[in-house]
């Protein structure tokens, strides 16, 4: 029975040939088998798009009309996760406008064994917590007499975080050259070696020494460990997915972020493609509407045709299109008008929108054959 | 506290892609009637073929893990930059 349906494994996808070995009886006789397996390919055939088919509008209809409902449930959903994720209607346009700065930048981080069973979790998670000297010093202070820069620091937070004054000194040094350290109990103090540093300059000192990076992952602002299911995992925010990946203790297979383009350069265009897709549908069915995965596997696969991930947007896909009219009649129509005439391109009228345009039939469905087959004449 | 170099092929949102010889290829670009640079494109330095050795021109062919067909077959075509 197996070598029969062996030979349909072209004809037809695996998901349906993996449930027609399931299903069917291993008693059938050969006869019955052929019919059944041809009555599938016909179906399946009948089932898939017809070429002329214009799924783009289908997918835009299908995925914009239950988004008109998901703009009210965003307010319930608003705030209630572990911590403020954007959801909802503006998390898709954020994701299908391909923006690469996210409003809530977010990590799921997944760990071995034994930190997924709760094993230092909370020291865990802390080291992961970008840390910079703002964050472990009570003040800054600039004694304009002096021209010098006091530095209190926490001793509590130090201690929490496990910081000595002497790292702190150290991983100060190379952002304040030309200049003394002298340390005192628990402050700082930092004096231009120069005698003609003026005011200004030292503001700007200050302020850069506050955001040094004395620990942790660079960008991850906030660290929550969570238990899910049975195992313990970090969810940050605030998204580093390459350096994230390099620790010890994470198990890199599952972790994961919700920056597209971070996935991009880390993972391939491949990965960002499923993660446009797994963001969308998450989102989609989180607000428990229904919308065929078909649909966002569209869009995904065309905002990742080009190589790079591209949003819906003038600059993104819109601006790939061939067709002068077709891109002028989306957004800044002028501009597009004008630059088109400047380098003298040609529009081959290929497509939909520019033949609504000059009132000739659109290439989808039945008008599309007569541009395909060559006529005689 | 950091190892060197994740395989990122055993990442979760990876698929599997394999270089194609030159008959498959032409094969695939018979079938759909197109040239190699129709089909999608993948750029040379992307992650995911750093190890395939491909150049410009070249065809990847990429399994992808579908929930609607199970598994579905990709193609993409290596270009520069």
């Amino acid at each position: 029975m197996t070598d029969a349906i062996k030979e349909y494994e072209d004809k037809l996808p695996k998901s349906i040939i993996d449930s027609l070995r399931e299903n069917i009886p291993a008693s059938i006789s050969q006869a019955k088998l052929k019919q059944i397996l041809e009555q599938t390919v016909a179906e399946y055939n009948e089932s898939k798009a017809d070429p002329g088919e214009c799924i783009g509008n289908i997918s835009a209809e299908s995925i914009g009309e239950p988004s008109t409902q998901m703009t009210l449930n965003t307010f319930h959903f608003a705030g209630v996760a572990e911590m403020n994720v954007t959801v909802g209607l503006p998390r898709i346009i954020e994701i299908l406008d391909g923006r690469k700065e996210l409003s809530t930048p977010s990590m799921e981080i997944y760990l071995n064994k034994p930190y997924s069973e709760g094993k230092d979790i909370k020291k865990l998670a802390l080291s992961i917590k970008e840390t910079t000297l703002d964050d472990i010093s009570l003040g800054f202070e600039i004694n304009i007499v002096d021209l010098s820069i006091l530095i209190k620091l926490d001793r509590e937070l130090m201690r929490n975080a496990s910081f000595t004054v002497a790292t702190v000194v150290n991983s100060l040094k190379a952002q304040t050259k030309g200049f003394n350290i002298k340390v005192d109990d628990d402050s700082m103090e930092l004096k231009s070696r120069s005698k003609d540093i003026n005011l200004n300059d030292l503001y700007k000192v200050k302020e850069k020494i506050k955001a040094t990076h004395m620990k942790g992952v660079k960008g991850i602002s906030h660290v929550l460990p969570v238990k899910r299911g049975d195992e313990y995992i970090i969810i940050t925010a605030g998204s580093n997915l390459k350096d994230v990946l390099k620790l010890e203790f994470v198990e890199p297979e599952r972790t994961k972020t919700n920056n597209i383009f971070e996935i991009a350069s880390v993972l391939g265009i491949e990965a960002a493609r499923q993660a446009v897709i797994n963001e969308v549908y998450g989102v989609i069915e989180s607000q428990g509407l229904n919308v065929d995965i078909r649909h966002i596997m569209l869009v995904a696969d065309v905002m990742c045709n080009s190589g790079y991930v591209r949003g819906i947007t003038r600059y993104g896909v819109v601006s790939e299109k061939s067709s002068v009219l077709a891109r002028a009649s989306f957004e800044t129509p002028l501009k597009h008008i004008i630059n088109a005439a400047l380098v003298g391109e040609i529009d081959y009228l290929e497509s939909v929108v520019e033949n609504v345009m000059i009132n000739q039939p659109v290439p989808i469905g039945t008008g599309l054959p007569s541009l395909v087959t060559k006529v005689k004449k | 506290m950091t190892k060197s170099g994740f395989d990122i092929k055993k990442h979760f949102l990876v698929p599997k892609h394999t270089k194609v010889s030159e008959k498959e290829k032409s094969e695939v670009l018979e079938k759909y009637h197109i040239s190699v640079y129709d089909l999608p494109l993948i750029v040379k330095n992307d992650p995911a073929i750093k190890e395939l050795d491909v150049k410009p021109g070249d065809v990847v062919k990429i399994l992808r893990k579908s929930p609607t067909a199970g598994e579905a077959v990709f193609y993409r075509c290596v270009i520069n930059v």
